[in-house]
């Protein structure tokens, strides 16, 4: 796939991904979330969602959702970063950095095994 | 915190909040007229007359309202130790616009940071709203509305790589272009 250069190539792209739509709506897609309040911001929380980017971006991902949040409300511990595999229980990571982010990027999203040392109760 | 492009996301997480469906993001930095303006609008719902003091007060805010924090205070310290200022003009059911300007060359006026980075987090982060980003270098201006963006995508997700990709390389030349910096593809774009 070649790079997109301008709002036609996109639509191209649209109508390719259209066609293969149908097949990936059945197996669902992955959930990440950021929470990006005041603190979180503080705490790095940007370049965090910057870093899930990136990863998702080099590494040709499909089917991700990645959205920010305010507040997630887990005092002390952003940047929090949330991941909800296809049909699996929401799991919540505290003090995410960057690098910390990539590896949950490669063990939880990409493999499927929780990042266990980084996860908090929620 | 650090960067004032920081500050930018902080006050626009606040519009998101207040259910705000379109923002508009504009930041100008004027070497000439030795000034940094920053400045973020949105059609939310706005905050009534007698809350609009209390935002601005870092001892009367905090936890009780939700909608806003630190952040405001914060940045309205920052601006006004830089000989600036900060005002927040808003209308209930209409929306709110919060202006902050800055002595540009003021030493200890924080750095804007990577702005890219604020607006790719933002436009990513919170598809559901228009946003509109400007950024103003001099005479130099880069302006990225993704009404047009958002209709060419349909149902494709903006966290496509490809569409990441897309959207980092547009707003990065953007500002690159604006501020008259060698972009990576090496191009370099005269300011006049």
């Amino acid at each position: 796939m070649p790079t997109i250069k301008s709002i036609d190539d996109l639509k191209r792209l649209r109508e390719e991904a259209q066609k293969v739509k149908e097949l990936r709506d059945q197996t669902g897609k992955t959930q990440i979330i950021v929470g990006m309040g005041t603190v979180g911001i503080a705490a790095g929380a940007r370049e965090t969602l910057k870093e899930i980017l990136t990863f998702i971006e080099d590494h040709h991902l499909p089917d991700i959702i990645l959205r920010q949040t305010g507040n997630i409300g887990l005092g002390g511990q952003d940047p929090v970063v949330q991941v909800i595999l296809p049909g699996a229980e929401t799991v919540t990571y505290g003090k995410v950095t960057p690098a910390m982010a990539t590896r949950i990027m490669e063990e939880h999203v990409v493999k499927g095994n929780i990042v266990q040392e980084f996860r908090i109760e929620a | 915190m650090r960067e004032l492009s920081l500050h930018l996301l902080d006050i626009a997480e606040n519009s998101i909040s207040a259910g705000a469906t379109r923002i508009v993001i504009s930041v100008r930095e004027d070497l000439v007229a030795d000034e940094l303006w920053l400045e973020v609008s949105d059609n939310g719902r706005g905050i009534p007359p007698e809350m609009v003091e209390k935002v601005l007060d870092p001892f009367v805010t905090s936890r009780t309202t939700r909608k806003v924090g630190l952040g405001i205070p914060l940045l309205k310290q920052a601006a006004e130790a830089c000989n600036g200022f900060l005002t927040l003009e808003s209308e209930p059911g209409k929306g709110t616009k919060l202006t902050a300007k800055f002595q540009h060359s003021h030493i200890d006026r924080m750095p804007l940071g990577n702005l890219e980075d604020t607006f790719i987090s933002l436009l990513l982060g919170t598809p559901s709203v228009n946003w509109v980003f400007k950024y103003q270098f001099n005479d130099q201006c880069f302006e990225f509305d993704d009404t047009e963006f958002k209709e060419a995508l349909g149902d494709l997700p903006l966290s496509d790589f490809r569409v990441i990709e897309f959207i980092s390389n547009t707003i990065t030349d953007g500002i690159a272009n604006a501020r008259n910096i060698t972009t990576k593809e090496g191009v370099v774009y005269a300011n006049h």
